[in-house]
């Protein structure tokens, strides 16, 4: 399976984000976006998705599920974590396990918290609400991540697991696609390095 | 098919958890019919007359209160994002949410309007066709709703903006909501027709609001 894109642009509110972006990721890829803040990661992993529109360029998705949309064979992590405040933290990953399939329990273990099975989301930390919403992943069998900013209030361990849990994905054969400032012990295999509207996609290099 | 249920069961379960949805409309409900008779003055003779026009116009005023909660909550914390990358199609999405919001405000709503109907002094043969009417009624007020309520998604107290768009969209449902009562009390036109035009008017609705709406949905998220 191959995520191909060609000459991807984007124009948001009458404003070109970025145009011209061609880039790639194959099973077992890892490709990190960076650039400064606003130069379009978040809108490129929401037109993966198919949230926004493509205002030109091609998106494929080469040996995947024809009968499914990209965005459908997707886990989109975004800045929001989409949990319910009313809802203990099971009843909320229950909600999304008959959505994409998945065992809610195995999903609060992974990013340990059973503990927290039965308290309403409202209540939970800001990391541990990071948490119940990556917990999702666990979720499905979806073979492209898109994490924005995934590790936005996660301590350390909680990082640890995100990185493993990211490296695991990969070592499956699927492909993750994140825009973070922080490796997480994640071998990524290609960069796509955003600047003024353009994009230079190239192998990993480490951190700028 | 288990998502859709899913849906729909976890939206009724926050919104009687959460409550604020059906009991404030509901309440909303309670406080225009009885503050009517007030401004009307005590005649039963006129209040029994106007009784079902003025239960359908409070009927609407209240299921236009609870319209902007529709999809907001969710387009809010991003589980719109995510249910717009899920395996059911964003139009299923709008129908499963629009059957647990008319479960959870438009149904105490009907089940309220006889209670209220006392207060108006309501003719005793109109109780069950106002009954009829509602529940065939509401589900239109409901899918018609949610068309202005995603249309407006992006809009920062987009409510009332809701109301001047679905209002005139909610005149057909009325004429023939209070002629198909009237027609019981006052004859000589039977129920039938204006019962039958009401029911259409609530499938042609729930055919044209899903589609309406997952495009406006669609349109937001962008």
């Amino acid at each position: 399976m191959q995520l191909r894109a060609e000459n991807l642009e984007c124009v948001r509110g009458g404003r070109k984000v970025f145009s011209g972006l061609s880039f790639g990721c194959a099973d077992g890829e890892g490709l990190l976006l960076t650039g400064h803040n606003g130069c379009g990661k978040s809108s490129l992993l929401r037109q993966i998705a198919g949230l926004v529109r493509l205002a030109g360029g091609d998106l494929v998705l080469e040996g995947g599920d024809p009968e499914l949309t990209i965005g459908q064979q997707t886990h989109y992590a975004g800045h929001l974590d989409a949990l319910k405040p009313p809802l203990t933290a099971h009843e909320n990953l229950q909600f999304w396990a008959q959505i994409y399939g998945g065992d809610a329990d195995e999903a609060l273990a992974g990013f340990g918290l059973t503990h927290l099975r039965d308290i309403p989301a409202g209540l939970l930390s800001a990391g541990q609400k990071r948490r119940l919403g990556l917990a999702r992943l666990f979720l499905g069998n979806r073979p492209i991540w898109l994490l924005d900013e995934p590790s936005v209030s996660l301590d350390k361990a909680s990082c640890d697991v995100l990185g493993d849990l990211m490296r695991a994905h990969m070592g499956r054969g699927g492909m993750v696609i994140a825009a973070t400032h922080v490796t997480l012990g994640v071998a990524f295999t290609h960069q796509l390095e955003m600047h003024r509207g353009q994009g230079v996609f190239k192998r990993f290099e480490g951190m700028p | 098919m288990s998502a859709f249920w899913a849906l729909m069961m976890r939206d009724i379960r926050l919104a009687v958890r959460q409550g604020g949805g059906g009991g404030m409309a509901v309440g909303f409900f309670l406080i225009v019919v009885s503050i009517l008779p007030l401004g009307v003055g005590p005649d039963l003779n006129l209040l029994s007359r106007i009784a079902p026009g003025l239960l359908w116009v409070a009927l609407l005023l209240s299921v236009l209160l609870s319209l902007d909660r529709i999809f907001h909550a969710d387009y809010e914390d991003g589980t719109l994002d995510l249910l717009a990358t899920g395996p059911l199609p964003l139009q299923l999405v709008v129908i499963a949410k629009m059957l647990a919001h008319w479960v959870t405000t438009g149904l105490p709503l009907v089940i309220a309007a006889p209670v209220l109907g006392i207060l108006l002094n309501l003719d005793p043969a109109a109780f069950v066709p106002m009954t009829l009417t509602m529940l065939a009624g509401t589900p239109a007020l409901n899918f018609l709703g949610a068309i202005g309520a995603a249309i407006t998604l992006g809009v920062r107290r987009g409510g009332l903006l809701v109301s001047l768009m679905v209002m005139p969209l909610y005149v057909p449902v009325l004429i023939f909501g209070v002629g198909a009562v009237n027609a019981v009390i006052t004859g000589p036109a039977p129920f039938g027709p204006p019962f039958l035009v009401l029911i259409a008017l609530t499938l042609i609705s729930a055919v044209i609001s899903p589609v309406a709406a997952a495009a406006a949905i669609r349109m937001n998220l962008d």
